[in-house]
Protein backbone atom coordinates (compact mmCIF):
# COMPACT_ATOMS: atom_id res chain seq x y z
CA UNK A 1 0.00 0.00 0.00
CA UNK A 2 1.49 3.36 -0.49
CA UNK A 3 2.69 5.71 2.19
CA UNK A 4 3.06 9.21 2.68
CA UNK A 5 2.94 10.20 -1.00
CA UNK A 6 0.57 8.80 -3.81
CA UNK A 7 2.77 6.36 -5.09
CA UNK A 8 1.77 2.65 -4.92
CA UNK A 9 5.32 0.63 -5.71
CA UNK A 10 3.69 -2.56 -6.34
CA UNK A 11 1.03 -1.35 -8.71
CA UNK A 12 3.62 1.35 -10.47
CA UNK A 13 5.88 -1.80 -10.49
CA UNK A 14 3.98 -3.68 -12.33
CA UNK A 15 3.13 -1.16 -14.97
CA UNK A 16 7.39 -0.89 -15.55
CA UNK A 17 7.28 -4.69 -16.09
CA UNK A 18 9.52 -5.46 -13.12
CA UNK A 19 8.71 -8.33 -10.81
CA UNK A 20 9.14 -7.42 -7.34
CA UNK A 21 9.19 -9.30 -3.83
CA UNK A 22 7.09 -8.21 -1.06
CA UNK A 23 10.02 -7.11 0.97
CA UNK A 24 11.43 -5.52 -1.76
CA UNK A 25 8.48 -3.30 -2.27
CA UNK A 26 8.55 -2.37 1.25
CA UNK A 27 11.85 -0.89 1.30
CA UNK A 28 11.45 0.70 -2.11
CA UNK A 29 8.20 2.30 -1.16
CA UNK A 30 9.74 3.97 2.13
CA UNK A 31 12.76 5.20 -0.18
CA UNK A 32 11.20 6.53 -2.81
CA UNK A 33 8.22 8.26 -0.49
CA UNK A 34 11.36 10.14 1.04
CA UNK A 35 12.49 11.02 -2.42
CA UNK A 36 9.03 12.12 -3.61
CA UNK A 37 9.00 14.41 -0.15
CA UNK A 38 12.44 15.84 -1.07
CA UNK A 39 11.11 16.85 -4.42
CA UNK A 40 8.08 18.70 -2.55
CA UNK A 41 9.70 21.62 -2.19
CA UNK A 42 9.00 22.26 -6.52
CA UNK A 43 5.76 22.94 -5.68
CA UNK A 44 6.78 26.35 -3.82
CA UNK A 45 8.55 27.45 -7.40
CA UNK A 46 6.30 30.09 -9.15
CA UNK A 47 6.55 28.59 -12.91
CA UNK A 48 3.90 30.54 -13.80
CA UNK A 49 4.46 31.76 -17.56
CA UNK A 50 8.00 29.45 -17.79
CA UNK A 51 8.46 27.38 -20.84
CA UNK A 52 9.24 23.91 -20.34
CA UNK A 53 13.18 23.44 -20.68
CA UNK A 54 15.02 24.49 -23.90
CA UNK A 55 18.36 23.51 -23.98
CA UNK A 56 21.18 25.48 -24.01
CA UNK A 57 21.81 25.29 -27.80
CA UNK A 58 18.40 24.25 -28.88
CA UNK A 59 18.69 22.73 -32.43
CA UNK A 60 15.48 21.23 -34.68
CA UNK A 61 14.50 19.39 -37.50
CA UNK A 62 18.09 17.13 -37.41
CA UNK A 63 17.80 15.24 -41.12
CA UNK A 64 20.05 13.30 -42.91
CA UNK A 65 20.44 12.62 -46.53
CA UNK A 66 18.02 9.30 -47.09
CA UNK A 67 20.96 7.40 -48.63
CA UNK A 68 20.83 3.68 -48.26
CA UNK A 69 23.96 2.12 -46.52
CA UNK A 70 25.21 -0.90 -44.98
CA UNK A 71 24.13 -1.90 -41.63
CA UNK A 72 23.98 -4.95 -39.59
CA UNK A 73 22.84 -7.89 -41.59
CA UNK A 74 19.95 -9.78 -39.56
CA UNK A 75 22.58 -12.32 -38.22
CA UNK A 76 25.10 -9.49 -37.35
CA UNK A 77 21.74 -8.14 -35.23
CA UNK A 78 20.75 -11.80 -34.05
CA UNK A 79 24.68 -12.46 -32.42
CA UNK A 80 23.43 -11.57 -29.09
CA UNK A 81 19.73 -13.10 -28.72
CA UNK A 82 19.30 -15.12 -26.05
CA UNK A 83 17.11 -17.49 -28.17
CA UNK A 84 16.37 -17.55 -32.00
CA UNK A 85 15.25 -19.57 -35.11
CA UNK A 86 15.38 -19.23 -38.65
CA UNK A 87 16.96 -15.61 -38.75
CA UNK A 88 14.22 -14.54 -35.76
CA UNK A 89 14.38 -13.83 -32.31
CA UNK A 90 12.06 -16.45 -30.33
CA UNK A 91 9.68 -15.58 -27.53
CA UNK A 92 6.42 -16.91 -26.18
CA UNK A 93 3.40 -17.03 -27.58
CA UNK A 94 1.98 -13.54 -27.91
CA UNK A 95 -0.88 -14.18 -29.29
CA UNK A 96 -3.60 -17.01 -28.77
CA UNK B 1 62.59 3.08 -16.60
CA UNK B 2 60.75 1.00 -14.46
CA UNK B 3 57.21 -0.37 -15.59
CA UNK B 4 55.48 1.52 -12.10
CA UNK B 5 57.30 4.32 -13.92
CA UNK B 6 56.13 4.31 -17.60
CA UNK B 7 52.50 3.44 -16.03
CA UNK B 8 52.42 7.14 -14.20
CA UNK B 9 53.28 9.16 -16.96
CA UNK B 10 50.29 11.58 -18.11
CA UNK B 11 49.60 11.17 -21.53
CA UNK B 12 51.96 14.07 -22.67
CA UNK B 13 54.86 12.55 -21.67
CA UNK B 14 54.04 8.75 -22.86
CA UNK B 15 53.83 10.14 -25.97
CA UNK B 16 57.07 11.74 -25.84
CA UNK B 17 58.73 8.51 -25.35
CA UNK B 18 56.59 6.99 -28.08
CA UNK B 19 57.81 9.21 -30.38
CA UNK B 20 61.36 9.03 -29.95
CA UNK B 21 60.84 5.42 -30.14
CA UNK B 22 61.83 4.88 -26.18
CA UNK B 23 59.97 2.71 -25.71
CA UNK B 24 56.96 0.80 -27.83
CA UNK B 25 53.35 0.79 -27.40
CA UNK B 26 53.45 -2.86 -26.96
CA UNK B 27 55.81 -2.40 -24.13
CA UNK B 28 53.28 0.08 -23.18
CA UNK B 29 50.36 -2.04 -23.21
CA UNK B 30 52.64 -5.08 -21.24
CA UNK B 31 53.48 -2.63 -18.71
CA UNK B 32 50.31 -1.60 -18.14
CA UNK B 33 49.03 -4.91 -17.41
CA UNK B 34 51.88 -5.95 -15.10
CA UNK B 35 50.32 -2.54 -13.03
CA UNK B 36 47.15 -3.33 -13.23
CA UNK B 37 48.09 -6.95 -12.38
CA UNK B 38 49.82 -5.69 -9.38
CA UNK B 39 47.23 -3.43 -8.14
CA UNK B 40 43.54 -4.01 -9.60
CA UNK B 41 43.28 -6.58 -6.96
CA UNK B 42 43.16 -3.84 -4.64
CA UNK B 43 41.14 -1.16 -6.52
CA UNK B 44 38.61 -3.60 -8.49
CA UNK B 45 38.79 -0.29 -11.27
CA UNK B 46 38.55 -3.08 -14.48
CA UNK B 47 35.62 -5.53 -15.36
CA UNK B 48 37.12 -6.71 -18.15
CA UNK B 49 40.85 -5.99 -20.47
CA UNK B 50 41.01 -6.82 -24.05
CA UNK B 51 44.66 -7.69 -24.32
CA UNK B 52 45.07 -9.17 -27.17
CA UNK B 53 42.74 -6.97 -29.24
CA UNK B 54 44.55 -4.57 -27.78
CA UNK B 55 48.30 -5.72 -28.17
CA UNK B 56 46.86 -6.61 -31.98
CA UNK B 57 46.07 -2.94 -32.04
CA UNK B 58 49.43 -1.46 -31.05
CA UNK B 59 51.44 -3.82 -33.22
CA UNK B 60 50.57 -1.14 -36.46
CA UNK B 61 50.24 1.81 -33.89
CA UNK B 62 51.19 4.96 -35.63
CA UNK B 63 52.72 6.75 -32.73
CA UNK B 64 52.95 10.43 -34.78
CA UNK B 65 48.89 10.53 -34.93
CA UNK B 66 47.89 12.87 -31.99
CA UNK B 67 47.04 9.91 -29.91
CA UNK B 68 49.49 7.71 -31.44
CA UNK B 69 50.04 4.35 -29.30
CA UNK B 70 48.27 5.37 -26.21
CA UNK B 71 46.16 2.89 -24.58
CA UNK B 72 42.93 4.30 -23.35
CA UNK B 73 40.12 2.90 -20.99
CA UNK B 74 36.85 3.05 -21.35
CA UNK B 75 33.55 3.09 -19.24
CA UNK B 76 31.90 0.04 -19.84
CA UNK B 77 28.83 1.27 -20.68
CA UNK B 78 30.17 2.47 -24.39
CA UNK B 79 30.59 -0.44 -26.96
CA UNK B 80 33.79 -0.96 -28.20
CA UNK B 81 33.70 -3.56 -31.32
CA UNK B 82 33.66 -7.10 -29.57
CA UNK B 83 34.12 -6.42 -26.28
CA UNK B 84 31.50 -7.05 -23.29
CA UNK B 85 29.76 -3.61 -22.54
CA UNK B 86 28.07 -4.99 -19.30
CA UNK B 87 26.95 -1.57 -18.01
CA UNK B 88 27.58 -3.12 -14.66
CA UNK B 89 24.64 -5.05 -14.69
CA UNK B 90 23.69 -8.94 -14.56
CA UNK B 91 20.74 -7.69 -17.56
CA UNK B 92 23.70 -7.55 -19.97
CA UNK B 93 25.47 -10.66 -18.83
CA UNK B 94 26.74 -12.55 -22.28
CA UNK B 95 26.52 -9.43 -24.18
CA UNK B 96 29.22 -8.37 -26.72
CA UNK B 97 29.47 -5.06 -28.85
CA UNK B 98 28.54 -6.00 -32.50
CA UNK B 99 30.23 -2.33 -33.44
CA UNK B 100 31.95 0.63 -31.75
CA UNK B 101 30.70 3.62 -30.22
CA UNK B 102 31.25 7.02 -32.06
CA UNK B 103 33.52 8.18 -29.11
CA UNK B 104 35.72 4.92 -30.12
CA UNK B 105 35.87 5.00 -33.91
CA UNK B 106 37.68 8.58 -33.29
CA UNK B 107 39.96 7.31 -30.25
CA UNK B 108 41.10 5.03 -32.85
CA UNK B 109 41.41 7.08 -35.82
CA UNK B 110 43.24 9.39 -33.66
CA UNK B 111 45.69 6.53 -33.22
CA UNK B 112 44.55 5.41 -29.56
CA UNK B 113 44.07 1.86 -28.39
CA UNK B 114 40.95 1.27 -26.18
CA UNK B 115 41.93 -0.87 -23.74
CA UNK B 116 39.86 -2.01 -20.91
CA UNK B 117 36.57 -1.47 -19.83
CA UNK B 118 36.15 0.27 -16.20
CA UNK B 119 33.31 -0.18 -13.79
CA UNK B 120 30.42 1.99 -12.83
CA UNK B 121 26.84 2.03 -10.89
CA UNK B 122 24.89 -0.27 -12.81
CA UNK B 123 23.63 1.89 -16.31
CA UNK B 124 25.56 4.80 -14.49
CA UNK B 125 23.07 4.80 -11.73
CA UNK B 126 25.06 6.45 -8.56
CA UNK B 127 28.09 8.53 -7.24
CA UNK B 128 29.69 5.74 -5.74
CA UNK B 129 30.09 2.84 -8.24
CA UNK B 130 28.59 0.96 -5.23
CA UNK B 131 25.51 0.19 -7.24
CA UNK B 132 27.98 -2.19 -9.94
CA UNK B 133 26.03 -5.54 -9.74
CA UNK B 134 29.62 -7.23 -10.90
CA UNK B 135 32.35 -5.46 -9.13
CA UNK B 136 33.39 -3.18 -5.82
CA UNK B 137 35.93 -0.47 -6.81
CA UNK B 138 38.00 1.03 -3.92
CA UNK B 139 39.37 4.77 -3.91
CA UNK B 140 43.66 4.56 -4.82
CA UNK B 141 44.01 7.03 -1.59
CA UNK B 142 41.95 5.10 0.65
CA UNK B 143 40.97 1.32 0.08
CA UNK B 144 38.57 1.40 2.63
CA UNK B 145 36.44 4.34 0.73
CA UNK B 146 34.10 4.68 -2.55
CA UNK B 147 36.04 6.22 -6.20
CA UNK B 148 32.61 8.34 -6.41
CA UNK B 149 30.54 7.56 -9.50
CA UNK B 150 29.22 6.53 -11.43
CA UNK B 151 32.19 6.50 -13.42
CA UNK B 152 34.05 5.27 -10.28
CA UNK B 153 36.21 2.77 -12.55
CA UNK B 154 37.50 5.08 -14.99
CA UNK B 155 38.91 7.78 -12.24
CA UNK B 156 40.23 4.73 -9.86
CA UNK B 157 42.20 3.08 -12.94
CA UNK B 158 43.37 6.92 -13.62
CA UNK B 159 44.50 7.89 -10.36
CA UNK B 160 45.85 4.72 -9.50
CA UNK B 161 48.70 4.68 -13.04
CA UNK B 162 46.37 1.31 -14.08
CA UNK B 163 45.20 4.15 -16.92
CA UNK B 164 46.80 6.69 -19.00
CA UNK B 165 43.60 8.21 -19.57
CA UNK B 166 39.96 7.02 -19.85
CA UNK B 167 36.19 7.87 -21.00
CA UNK B 168 33.38 8.53 -18.79
CA UNK B 169 30.04 9.36 -19.26
CA UNK B 170 28.17 12.30 -17.22
CA UNK B 171 24.39 12.35 -16.62
CA UNK B 172 24.48 14.19 -12.87
CA UNK B 173 28.22 14.89 -12.07
CA UNK B 174 29.69 10.80 -12.86
CA UNK B 175 32.39 12.20 -14.72
CA UNK B 176 33.51 15.43 -12.18
CA UNK B 177 32.63 14.14 -8.86
CA UNK B 178 34.38 10.57 -9.54
CA UNK B 179 37.48 12.78 -11.04
CA UNK B 180 37.30 14.95 -7.66
CA UNK B 181 37.23 12.29 -4.95
CA UNK B 182 40.02 10.27 -6.96
CA UNK B 183 42.11 13.45 -7.43
CA UNK B 184 42.35 13.37 -11.21
CA UNK B 185 40.78 15.77 -13.83
CA UNK B 186 37.42 14.73 -14.79
CA UNK B 187 35.05 17.04 -17.93
CA UNK B 188 32.27 17.11 -18.91
CA UNK B 189 31.49 18.79 -22.34
CA UNK B 190 28.41 20.68 -23.13
CA UNK B 191 25.30 18.61 -24.36
CA UNK B 192 25.71 17.72 -27.69
CA UNK B 193 29.79 18.48 -28.08
CA UNK B 194 30.68 14.88 -28.00
CA UNK B 195 28.05 12.18 -29.87
CA UNK B 196 26.86 9.26 -28.13
CA UNK B 197 25.92 7.21 -30.58
CA UNK B 198 27.15 3.64 -29.09
CA UNK B 199 27.06 4.76 -25.17
CA UNK B 200 24.27 2.93 -23.38
CA UNK B 201 21.29 5.53 -22.57
CA UNK B 202 20.43 6.90 -19.45
CA UNK B 203 18.68 10.05 -19.22
CA UNK B 204 19.12 11.04 -23.42
CA UNK B 205 18.52 15.30 -22.38
CA UNK B 206 21.54 14.71 -19.91
CA UNK B 207 24.34 12.37 -21.02
CA UNK B 208 27.45 13.38 -22.07
CA UNK B 209 30.57 11.18 -22.89
CA UNK B 210 33.81 13.16 -21.77
CA UNK B 211 37.82 12.40 -20.67
CA UNK B 212 39.41 11.12 -17.00
CA UNK B 213 42.78 11.78 -16.79
CA UNK B 214 46.23 12.92 -14.68
CA UNK B 215 46.26 16.68 -16.07
CA UNK B 216 44.23 19.18 -17.41
CA UNK B 217 46.48 18.94 -21.04
CA UNK B 218 45.54 15.17 -21.24
CA UNK B 219 41.52 16.06 -20.82
CA UNK B 220 42.29 18.39 -23.84
CA UNK B 221 43.90 16.53 -26.29
CA UNK B 222 41.16 13.68 -25.60
CA UNK B 223 38.53 16.50 -26.57
CA UNK B 224 40.44 17.50 -29.76
CA UNK B 225 40.22 13.45 -30.92
CA UNK B 226 36.52 13.26 -29.81
CA UNK B 227 34.63 16.46 -29.89
CA UNK B 228 32.08 17.08 -32.80
CA UNK B 229 29.15 16.41 -34.81
CA UNK B 230 27.97 13.10 -35.88
CA UNK B 231 25.33 12.13 -38.12
CA UNK B 232 24.62 9.22 -35.72
CA UNK B 233 23.58 10.85 -33.16
CA UNK B 234 21.16 13.93 -34.03
CA UNK B 235 21.59 16.40 -30.62
CA UNK B 236 25.21 16.29 -31.76
CA UNK B 237 25.94 20.00 -32.24
CA UNK B 238 27.22 21.15 -35.89
CA UNK B 239 29.69 23.62 -34.05
CA UNK B 240 33.48 24.07 -34.94
CA UNK B 241 35.67 22.22 -32.85
CA UNK B 242 38.84 24.26 -31.76
CA UNK B 243 42.28 23.38 -30.48
CA UNK B 244 41.43 22.73 -27.31
CA UNK B 245 45.39 22.00 -26.79
CA UNK B 246 46.51 25.01 -28.43
CA UNK B 247 44.22 27.34 -26.72
CA UNK B 248 45.88 26.66 -23.13
CA UNK B 249 47.49 29.07 -21.61
CA UNK B 250 49.22 30.42 -17.93
CA UNK B 251 47.65 33.92 -17.73
CA UNK B 252 44.07 34.77 -16.48
CA UNK B 253 44.39 38.45 -17.11
CA UNK B 254 40.89 39.73 -17.25
CA UNK B 255 39.28 36.39 -16.91
CA UNK B 256 36.31 36.81 -14.58
CA UNK B 257 35.30 33.60 -12.10
CA UNK B 258 31.68 33.60 -10.73
CA UNK B 259 31.31 32.50 -7.24
CA UNK B 260 27.49 31.24 -6.47
CA UNK B 261 26.85 31.99 -3.29
CA UNK B 262 24.27 29.39 -2.82
CA UNK B 263 26.61 27.14 -3.55
CA UNK B 264 28.42 27.86 -0.22
CA UNK B 265 26.51 25.83 2.14
CA UNK B 266 25.88 24.36 5.24
CA UNK B 267 26.84 20.69 4.54
CA UNK B 268 29.98 21.72 3.38
CA UNK B 269 33.14 20.00 5.22
CA UNK B 270 35.18 22.43 6.35
CA UNK B 271 38.21 20.94 4.93
CA UNK B 272 36.58 21.44 1.17
CA UNK B 273 35.37 24.59 2.07
CA UNK B 274 38.78 25.93 3.05
CA UNK B 275 40.84 24.18 0.05
CA UNK B 276 38.07 26.22 -2.64
CA UNK B 277 38.66 29.54 -0.19
CA UNK B 278 41.81 28.62 -0.97
CA UNK B 279 41.93 27.77 -4.84
CA UNK B 280 40.09 31.34 -5.49
CA UNK B 281 42.46 33.34 -3.84
CA UNK B 282 44.92 31.54 -6.38
CA UNK B 283 42.87 32.34 -9.35
CA UNK B 284 42.35 35.73 -8.28
CA UNK B 285 46.38 35.93 -7.59
CA UNK B 286 46.94 34.69 -11.28
CA UNK B 287 44.70 37.31 -12.11
CA UNK B 288 41.28 36.36 -12.81
CA UNK B 289 38.71 38.83 -11.07
CA UNK B 290 36.56 37.26 -8.42
CA UNK B 291 32.99 38.49 -8.04
CA UNK B 292 30.02 37.02 -6.32
CA UNK B 293 26.93 35.89 -8.43
CA UNK B 294 23.64 34.26 -7.98
CA UNK B 295 22.13 31.29 -8.86
CA UNK B 296 18.84 31.36 -6.51
CA UNK B 297 17.15 27.99 -8.22
CA UNK B 298 20.13 26.02 -7.40
CA UNK B 299 18.00 24.07 -4.25
CA UNK B 300 16.01 22.79 -7.08
CA UNK B 301 18.35 21.20 -8.59
CA UNK B 302 18.81 18.04 -7.06
CA UNK B 303 14.69 17.57 -7.09
CA UNK B 304 14.30 18.21 -10.64
CA UNK B 305 16.91 16.06 -11.67
CA UNK B 306 15.42 12.39 -9.84
CA UNK B 307 12.66 13.60 -11.95
CA UNK B 308 13.65 14.59 -14.74
CA UNK B 309 16.84 11.96 -15.17
CA UNK B 310 14.41 8.44 -14.10
CA UNK B 311 11.55 9.70 -16.48
CA UNK B 312 14.51 9.18 -19.10
CA UNK B 313 15.49 5.95 -17.94
CA UNK B 314 12.30 4.63 -17.39
CA UNK B 315 11.58 4.96 -21.05
CA UNK B 316 15.24 4.07 -22.24
CA UNK B 317 15.72 1.07 -19.89
CA UNK B 318 12.81 -0.59 -21.50
CA UNK B 319 14.68 -2.06 -24.07
CA UNK B 320 15.82 -4.64 -21.78
CA UNK B 321 13.14 -7.24 -21.95
CA UNK B 322 15.15 -10.65 -22.75
CA UNK B 323 14.28 -10.52 -26.25
CA UNK B 324 16.90 -9.18 -28.49
CA UNK B 325 20.20 -9.40 -25.82
CA UNK B 326 21.88 -9.78 -22.31
CA UNK B 327 19.80 -12.08 -19.53
CA UNK B 328 16.85 -13.83 -20.48
CA UNK B 329 14.57 -15.30 -17.46
CA UNK B 330 14.22 -19.33 -17.60
CA UNK B 331 11.08 -21.17 -19.01
CA UNK B 332 8.44 -18.11 -19.06
CA UNK B 333 4.76 -19.30 -19.25
CA UNK B 334 3.64 -16.11 -20.59
CA UNK B 335 5.51 -13.17 -22.29
CA UNK B 336 4.42 -10.71 -19.56
CA UNK B 337 6.43 -13.63 -17.34
CA UNK B 338 9.38 -13.25 -19.40
CA UNK B 339 9.59 -9.52 -19.14
CA UNK B 340 8.73 -9.13 -15.41
CA UNK B 341 11.46 -11.72 -14.41
CA UNK B 342 13.84 -10.81 -16.41
CA UNK B 343 14.18 -7.46 -15.40
CA UNK B 344 13.52 -8.52 -12.00
CA UNK B 345 16.81 -10.86 -11.97
CA UNK B 346 18.60 -8.95 -14.49
CA UNK B 347 18.41 -5.31 -12.94
CA UNK B 348 19.80 -3.97 -9.40
CA UNK B 349 17.83 -2.28 -6.94
CA UNK B 350 18.85 1.30 -7.63
CA UNK B 351 17.98 0.51 -10.96
CA UNK B 352 14.60 -0.89 -10.23
CA UNK B 353 13.89 1.85 -7.85
CA UNK B 354 14.22 4.53 -10.48
CA UNK B 355 12.58 2.65 -12.91
CA UNK B 356 9.85 2.64 -10.86
CA UNK B 357 9.71 6.44 -9.55
CA UNK B 358 9.91 6.83 -13.23
CA UNK B 359 7.29 5.54 -14.46
CA UNK B 360 5.49 6.85 -11.55
CA UNK B 361 6.20 10.64 -12.29
CA UNK B 362 5.27 10.02 -16.48
CA UNK B 363 1.91 8.35 -15.23
CA UNK B 364 -1.53 9.56 -15.86
CA UNK B 365 -2.31 12.26 -13.45
CA UNK B 366 0.91 12.90 -11.60
CA UNK B 367 2.90 14.04 -15.24
CA UNK B 368 1.83 17.54 -14.63
CA UNK B 369 1.99 17.81 -10.71
CA UNK B 370 5.94 15.91 -11.25
CA UNK B 371 7.49 15.79 -14.64
CA UNK B 372 5.70 18.81 -16.42
CA UNK B 373 6.92 20.85 -13.54
CA UNK B 374 10.12 19.92 -13.33
CA UNK B 375 11.06 21.08 -16.90
CA UNK B 376 9.84 24.22 -15.66
CA UNK B 377 12.12 24.96 -12.93
CA UNK B 378 14.59 23.08 -15.06
CA UNK B 379 14.34 26.02 -17.77
CA UNK B 380 14.68 28.33 -14.66
CA UNK B 381 18.08 26.75 -13.50
CA UNK B 382 19.44 27.24 -17.16
CA UNK B 383 18.00 30.65 -17.21
CA UNK B 384 19.91 31.63 -13.83
CA UNK B 385 23.36 30.39 -15.40
CA UNK B 386 22.65 32.06 -18.38
CA UNK B 387 21.79 35.47 -16.50
CA UNK B 388 25.49 34.43 -14.62
CA UNK B 389 27.40 34.01 -17.51
CA UNK B 390 26.85 37.63 -18.85
CA UNK B 391 28.92 38.80 -16.21
CA UNK B 392 31.28 36.21 -15.71
CA UNK B 393 33.25 33.95 -17.62
CA UNK B 394 33.21 30.33 -15.80
CA UNK B 395 31.61 29.69 -12.22
CA UNK B 396 33.87 27.93 -9.56
CA UNK B 397 32.49 25.53 -6.66
CA UNK B 398 33.44 22.58 -4.78
CA UNK B 399 32.59 19.49 -7.16
CA UNK B 400 31.67 17.33 -4.41
CA UNK B 401 30.61 18.58 -0.55
CA UNK B 402 32.91 15.63 1.06
CA UNK B 403 36.02 13.97 0.24
CA UNK B 404 35.41 10.49 -0.31
CA UNK B 405 33.14 8.94 2.19
CA UNK B 406 33.50 4.86 2.97
CA UNK B 407 31.87 2.17 1.28
CA UNK B 408 28.74 1.09 2.55
CA UNK B 409 27.96 4.63 4.76
CA UNK B 410 25.13 5.95 2.26
CA UNK B 411 24.05 2.74 0.39
CA UNK B 412 21.05 2.38 2.77
CA UNK B 413 19.46 6.01 2.19
CA UNK B 414 19.44 6.64 -1.79
CA UNK B 415 18.15 10.29 -0.88
CA UNK B 416 21.71 11.26 1.47
CA UNK B 417 23.04 9.52 -1.77
CA UNK B 418 21.44 11.47 -4.26
CA UNK B 419 22.55 15.15 -2.37
CA UNK B 420 26.34 13.77 -2.97
CA UNK B 421 25.37 15.05 -6.76
CA UNK B 422 24.56 18.72 -5.59
CA UNK B 423 27.45 21.06 -7.27
CA UNK B 424 27.47 19.12 -10.48
CA UNK B 425 23.71 18.03 -11.48
CA UNK B 426 22.92 21.16 -12.26
CA UNK B 427 25.28 21.76 -15.57
CA UNK B 428 23.48 19.12 -16.50
CA UNK B 429 20.23 20.36 -16.51
CA UNK B 430 21.40 23.57 -17.96
CA UNK B 431 23.39 22.22 -20.73
CA UNK B 432 26.75 23.18 -20.19
CA UNK B 433 30.13 22.44 -19.53
CA UNK B 434 32.22 21.66 -16.15
CA UNK B 435 35.01 20.21 -15.48
CA UNK B 436 36.59 18.82 -11.94
CA UNK B 437 40.61 18.80 -11.20
CA UNK B 438 42.14 18.48 -8.00
CA UNK B 439 42.91 21.47 -5.38
CA UNK B 440 44.04 19.93 -1.94
CA UNK B 441 43.44 17.60 0.55
CA UNK B 442 41.15 16.60 3.63
CA UNK B 443 42.59 14.44 6.33
CA UNK B 444 40.67 12.29 7.41
CA UNK B 445 41.35 8.64 9.82
CA UNK B 446 45.04 9.38 9.09
CA UNK B 447 44.57 9.24 5.47
CA UNK B 448 44.75 12.07 2.64
CA UNK B 449 41.77 12.11 0.49
CA UNK B 450 41.83 14.32 -2.54
CA UNK B 451 39.46 17.43 -2.91
CA UNK B 452 38.09 18.65 -6.45
CA UNK B 453 37.24 22.35 -7.32
CA UNK B 454 34.91 22.86 -10.82
CA UNK B 455 34.71 25.33 -13.00
CA UNK B 456 31.41 25.64 -14.88
CA UNK B 457 31.59 27.41 -18.31
CA UNK B 458 29.06 28.85 -20.72
CA UNK B 459 27.81 26.02 -23.46
CA UNK B 460 30.32 25.20 -26.12
CA UNK B 461 33.18 27.04 -24.47
CA UNK B 462 35.48 23.73 -23.40
CA UNK B 463 38.32 25.87 -24.50
CA UNK B 464 37.63 28.57 -21.61
CA UNK B 465 37.33 26.03 -18.50
CA UNK B 466 40.62 23.86 -19.83
CA UNK B 467 42.32 27.41 -20.16
CA UNK B 468 41.28 28.35 -16.56
CA UNK B 469 42.02 25.01 -15.36
CA UNK B 470 45.16 24.45 -16.45
CA UNK B 471 46.72 27.91 -15.31
CA UNK B 472 45.39 26.82 -11.94
CA UNK B 473 46.85 23.46 -11.90
CA UNK B 474 50.14 24.25 -13.60
CA UNK B 475 50.78 26.86 -10.92
CA UNK B 476 49.87 24.23 -7.91
CA UNK B 477 51.31 20.65 -7.52
CA UNK B 478 48.22 18.95 -6.15
CA UNK B 479 48.00 17.18 -9.63
CA UNK B 480 51.10 15.92 -8.96
CA UNK B 481 50.65 13.94 -5.68
CA UNK B 482 50.50 10.16 -5.92
CA UNK B 483 47.85 7.80 -4.07
CA UNK B 484 49.96 5.27 -1.09
CA UNK B 485 49.25 2.77 -4.03
CA UNK B 486 51.07 4.18 -6.32
CA UNK B 487 54.58 3.00 -4.64
CA UNK B 488 52.97 -0.55 -4.87
CA UNK B 489 55.52 -2.19 -7.22
CA UNK B 490 55.32 -4.53 -9.92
Amino acid sequence: MAGNSDLDVAYVARLARIKLTEDEAKIFQKQLDDVLTYAEKLRKVDVTGVDTAAHALPVFNVFRDDTPRNWFTAEQALTNAPRQANGLFVVPKVVE
Amino acid sequence: MTGNDLAALSIADLQSLLRRREVSPREVIDALRERIEAVDGDIGAYLSLGIEAAMKEAEHANVDLPLGGVPIAIKDIINVMDQPCTCASKILNGYRAPYDATVVQKLRAAGAIPFGKTNLDEFAMGSSTENSALKSTRNPWDLSRVPGGSSGGSAAAVAGDEAFGALGSDTGGSIRQPAALCGVVGLKPTYGRVSRFGLVAFASSLDQIGPVTKTVRDAAVIMNAIAGRDPQDSTSLNELVPDYVASLGNDLRGVRLGVPKEYMIEGIDPQVRAAIDAAVKQLNSLGAEIIEVSLPNTQYAVAVYYIIATAEASANLARFDGVRYGYRAENPKDVLDLYGRTREEGFGPEVKRRIILGTYVLSSGYYDAYYLRAQKVRELIRRDFASAFEKVDALISPTSPVAAFKLGERVADPLQMYLADIFTIAANLAGICGISIPCGFAELDGHRLPIGLQLLGKPLDEARILQIAHAYEQSTDWHKARPPIAAKMV
